[in-house]
């Protein structure tokens, strides 16, 4: 098995333009000390402007990937480059800390990256209010809605200005009409930031709402079965969801989940 | 001794639980959430029942107990042998009221407050560094683990003459003694604490380049606190207790409570012996109430305090 290959960039002063890729996965694989082939085979590249969702049963791996592209936890093998200044990692979980306010929530990731004060306190001004949760700043997380939390952990994410952004099921915790309220928001993010995309879920209806390229994942070991683009544009309303073309693809997508699965 | 009685709802639609557990302390944030939870008439009522409870039941307790001394006084002890327990009276008039033992007592007693605070200041530092060592690598934890539980298993009463004999029989082997009994908690409460961080906000940290010092003072120690101050709350006690057996144990240097307690024993003053122990009694339970307060002020805002059931 060969070493994998994993490089970052070391020029920190060279600002990505927006089709500039992000993330490439190539023939990655990923086996845990058990033995357990995570994943086998995966080529991936995401640009900036680009929202790629991957969707998969439970336990094919998804996640997996996200902890790849982020270091979290290396590839076993194959060829791995993130290109991103800097990623922004939203977990299934809000993983607010319970005794810092909202707003010291927000500065937390400034705080780790040395960020100056006056750009922190800005950036964490201006990822609150699109978020939407301008004067909720003094609360603590325990005061907080499920779907509050989530914009919460959104905005600490979006004060580092990512161009990488992981996303592993963030919406997958909450109601369906806060997650809907949620992917417009998200979208509407994703419009004035351009960063690069990888979001994890299992709803396909969600998949093909938010992205511009759907991957379908197969378990046992992790491989990449299908991949579909959206041709629907950037501007996209919550009608969307009940036109034939939308159907169609969500059709489309639902199949090849069943093909990979069988 | 008596509960602070409130009621907080166990969630928002107005299910009630009383908290009403020795020591557990609802935080004062729960009265904003009971008139938001729409449900207020009805808590209030209850509140306020409870809260009735909670003064009267301890009293209730107390009147049997006062009259059961009375009892074991009067009808079970023959008048020439009353010196052992006397009657609550005479331990006021005698022992409370009493100028002499009084300002014996006043004594003694700021000479234990001297060791316990001494004693609980070195533990929690001494206990703190332990418990951070053991945090930061697995050998130091597996190193170093058996000698903290080590040090619960040993009697400290076994040691004391060894300390006496070592040290001297002054201030520093006192502190000695009060420190060697309230470290337990404290290394053991820490290392708790400083483990039981979640590991989705480990690796949120991972993901941002944390090294081990501020992760330690950003994630670690916040979500420590309240086992951290859950053990200072029994050190506390264990404290006062080190400080009075030190003092049996040497009865050397200046007399605090423990020295004053025996002279009191040996010359059979019992309304006297009787008010010392009250005395060490409320010293006991006063530094487990300023900890217990002191922790609510910390956590008491992002921790219901009232999950840890002690």
């Amino acid at each position: 098995m060969s070493a994998p290959a994993r490089s970052r960039p070391d020029t920190a002063g060279s600002i990505p333009s927006s089709d500039t890729r992000v993330l490439h996965f190539r023939d990655v694989a990923k086996t845990f000390p058990d033995g357990t082939v995570a994943l086998e085979g995966v080529d991936l590249d995401i640009r900036r402007g680009e929202f790629v969702t991957v969707v998969g049963p439970s336990g094919c791996g998804k996640s997996t990937l996200l902890r790849i592209a982020s270091d979290l936890s290396p590839a076993t093998s194959g060829d791995v480059q993130v290109d991103a200044q800097r990623i922004g990692y939203v977990f299934q979980d809000a993983t607010l800390l319970p005794w810092r306010s909202v707003l010291k929530n927000v500065q937390l990731l400034g705080e780790l990256h040395g960020m100056g004060r006056s750009s922190l306190n800005q950036a964490t001004r201006d990822a609150i209010d699109l978020v939407g949760l301008t004067g909720h700043e003094k609360k603590l997380p325990r005061e907080l809605s499920g779907g509050m939390r989530m914009r919460a952990s959104l905005a600490r994410s979006l004060t580092l200005d990512p161009d990488l952004f992981l996303f592993d099921e963030p919406f997958g915790a909450l109601d369906e009409i806060t997650r809907e309220r949620l992917n417009d928001e998200l979208l509407s993010m994703f419009r004035t930031k351009r960063f690069g995309a990888l979001f994890i879920t299992h709803s396909v209806s969600e998949a093909v709402y938010m992205s511009t390229r759907v991957l379908v994942m197969s378990g046992r070991p992790g491989h990449i079965v299908g991949s579909f683009d959206v041709p629907f544009g950037t501007d996209r309303t919550p009608e969307l969801r009940f036109t034939p073309e939308f159907a169609a693809l969500a059709g489309e997508v639902s199949h090849a989940l069943r093909e990979g699965h069988s | 001794m008596s509960a602070p009685s409130r009621v907080r709802p166990s969630s928002i639609e107005g299910n009630t639980v009383t908290a009403t557990e020795q020591g557990v302390e609802p935080t004062v944030q729960a009265e904003g959430e009971l008139i938001a939870a729409g449900t207020a008439p009805l808590v209030r009522r209850r509140r306020r029942g409870s809260r009735l409870l909670n003064i009267a039941a301890p009293l209730a307790v107390f009147g049997v107990l006062i009259g059961a001394w009375y009892a074991i006084t009067y009808l079970v002890l023959e008048p020439g042998r009353r010196f052992l327990m006397p009657p609550p009276q005479e331990v006021i008039t005698e022992g409370f009221l009493d100028e002499q033992a009084m300002e014996k007592i006043g004594d003694a007693l700021w000479n234990t407050i001297e060791v316990t605070f001494t004693g609980l200041a070195f533990a929690i530092v001494i206990g703190m560094a332990w418990a951070v060592a053991m945090s930061q690598a697995k050998v130091a934890e597996r190193s170093l683990f058996p000698y903290a539980v080590a040090l619960q298993c040993i009697p400290i009463l076994a040691l004391v003459p060894l300390i006496g004999f070592w040290f001297g029989y002054d201030f520093p082997a006192r502190v000695i003694v009060c420190v060697l009994i309230a470290l337990f908690p404290i290394v053991s409460n820490t290392l708790f604490g400083l483990q039981s961080v979640d590991r989705g906000q480990h690796e949120l940290f991972d993901l941002h380049g944390a090294g081990r010092l501020t992760r330690l003072m950003k994630l670690q120690f916040p979500a420590a606190m309240p086992a951290i101050f859950a053990g200072f709350r029994i050190s506390a006690g264990l404290s006062v207790v080190g400080a009075i057996v030190g003092d049996v144990f040497f009865r050397q240097g200046e007399p605090g409570l423990g020295i004053v307690l025996d002279n009191f024993r040996s010359r059979i003053q019992g309304p006297e012996l009787f008010a010392t122990i009250i005395v060490a009694a409320l010293l006991g339970f006063a530094t487990f109430l300023v900890f217990g307060w002191l922790g609510k002020l910390a956590v008491g805002r992002w921790y219901d305090t009232s999950r840890d059931g002690a």
